[in-house]
């Protein structure tokens, strides 16, 4: 339970944390928070030859709110994104996902972009970025890119950014209007990876009914997905639409894994469950910010 | 030129007093306190980030110290459970009044937990508005990364109840 041995460089800019990646090369691996990424190298599941710690990097732990959307910074902590006012009126998902995020001690470490750059599908931002469709920044030798979740996220743990680059943000869109969100995780303790989660966004017409419903679940899947569950209540009032219908479809939608945890049916009955309860929550938001 | 090394000196400030060390730079937080720095308080449970029981205040708040590298807190100031008690002036120490709380509801059996308990309570207490009263999901909030496998949860929170009750009379 120790990590094998590495080098380690904690370059002060990012031009040289980029100088030190391709001097480095292949093995190199950039370490944020490391609250994922130090039980892998503990458990001998990685074994970078070189860690390349970013946290000294200047202008990397800001998070800015504009009507566009949340621009999270790569060294902004999960509770520091919690904390963040601004941010919660802009996209309320974030606060919402990360108040799910592991325990208070790993979100004081944790970062938010390094978990969407771990992949993990059992992580929270993962399904986040995706629902809000939002995207990261990678910085490389080359220049800066952007890159759009549905480019991003190959498997699990893998993303589809190679050689030496540097996640510099992520983008999360601002919730459109007429709209709510919720988010909810079934775990076995509190804080734990969840057995299962699910993010919901509801967007009602100007007449108040259901106009659009969407939905992306944790633990779910090899990747994080977006799964659109209009059609089961579309044109619905809020007070009288079918949520439990639209979980019966978002069941029949995934494809998730069973492992020691639990099966794959008790995790598709999950799906059902937490979505009908988030959607009901979902929409009387998505109510509340209509009315005002 | 960045340097890339496998191990370096550092200065940290423990529990108040500058320390320093040369550590190989894969040395986990939690090794360097004990075996570098002597500090046998911190207890390694898991390793991996689970159960708590290695819990330190970072500058303040409370971390891993498994997940985190030595070589990251070179420059900071990290709080372990030797330094939560303070000193009477008559040579003895008064009990911080979470390990007060501890005793008082026979919060610890084989005492294994205890110091990542106490560091993460502390933390947690010291962050709240004390005057209000403590509710059972901030009390939930603060103990649920740490995990006890013999006294049980239930005298545990009770002395989170105990300290905070504590806490806001001595104002």
């Amino acid at each position: 339970m120790k990590p094998a041995p590495f080098r380690y460089a904690d370059p002060g800019s990012l031009d040289e944390a980029l100088d030190v990646l391709v001097a480095e090369g292949e093995g190199a691996k950039v370490l944020a928070g490391g609250q994922s990424l130090i039980p892998l190298l503990s458990m001998r599941l990685a074994a970078p030859a070189t860690l390349v710690d970013i946290n000294r990097v200047p202008g990397l732990d800001a998070v800015e709110a504009t009507g566009d959307g949340v621009r999270v910074g790569a060294l902004v902590r999960h509770r520091q994104l919690l904390e963040d006012d601004a941010a919660a009126r802009v996209q309320p998902l974030l606060a919402r996902a990360t108040a799910n995020v592991a325990h208070p001690a790993i979100r004081n470490r944790g970062t938010t972009v390094g978990s969407i750059a771990h992949a993990d599908p059992s992580g929270e931002m993962t399904s986040v970025l995706a629902l809000t469709d939002g995207s990261v920044t990678v910085a490389s030798p080359g220049g800066r890119s952007t890159v759009g979740w549905r480019d991003l996220f190959v498997g699990p743990l893998e993303t589809s950014i190679h050689g030496p680059a540097v996640v510099v943000d992520a983008f999360f869109p601002a919730l459109p209007p007429r709209s709510g969100t919720a988010f909810a995780e079934i775990a076995r303790r509190k804080g734990d990876y969840a057995v299962c989660g699910a993010g919901v966004v509801v967007t009602l017409s100007d007449d108040r009914t259901v106009e659009r419903v969407t939905a992306s679940y944790i633990s779910v899947g090899l990747v994080p997905e977006v799964h659109d569950l209009t059609e089961a209540v579309h044109g619905q009032t809020v007070e009288q639409a079918d949520w439990a219908a639209a979980g019966a479809l978002a069941r029949t939608l995934v494809d998730p894994d069973g492992d020691l945890h639990a099966s794959a049916d008790y995790r598709r009955l999950l799906v059902g469950v937490l979505t009908e309860r988030t959607l009901a929550d979902a929409a009387v938001e998505a109510l509340e910010r209509t009315a005002a | 030129m960045t340097s890339v090394d496998t191990e370096r000196s550092i200065t940290v400030t423990v529990n108040g007093v500058p320390r320093e060390a040369t550590v190989p730079v894969r040395r986990l937080l939690s090794d360097a306190l004990r075996h570098d720095l002597g500090l046998t308080g911190t207890h390694v449970g898991c390793e991996h980030g689970v159960c708590g029981a290695c819990t330190v205040l970072v500058d303040g708040s409370p971390v891993r110290s498994c997940l985190v590298f030595a070589v990251q807190v070179d420059g900071a100031s990290v709080t372990t459970v030797e330094g939560l008690a303070h000193d009477d002036h008559q040579g003895g120490q008064v009990l911080h009044p979470v390990q007060e709380a501890f005793r008082e509801c026979h919060a610890l059996q084989c005492g294994f937990c205890t110091p990542g308990f106490l560091v993460t309570i502390a933390a947690g207490l010291e962050a709240r508005d004390r005057t209000a009263e403590i509710t059972e999901e901030e009390v939930d909030e603060i103990v649920g990364g740490n995990l006890c496998r013999c006294t049980g949860y239930a005298n545990i929170k009770k002395a989170v109840r105990h300290a905070a009750a504590t806490m806001k009379d001595a104002g």
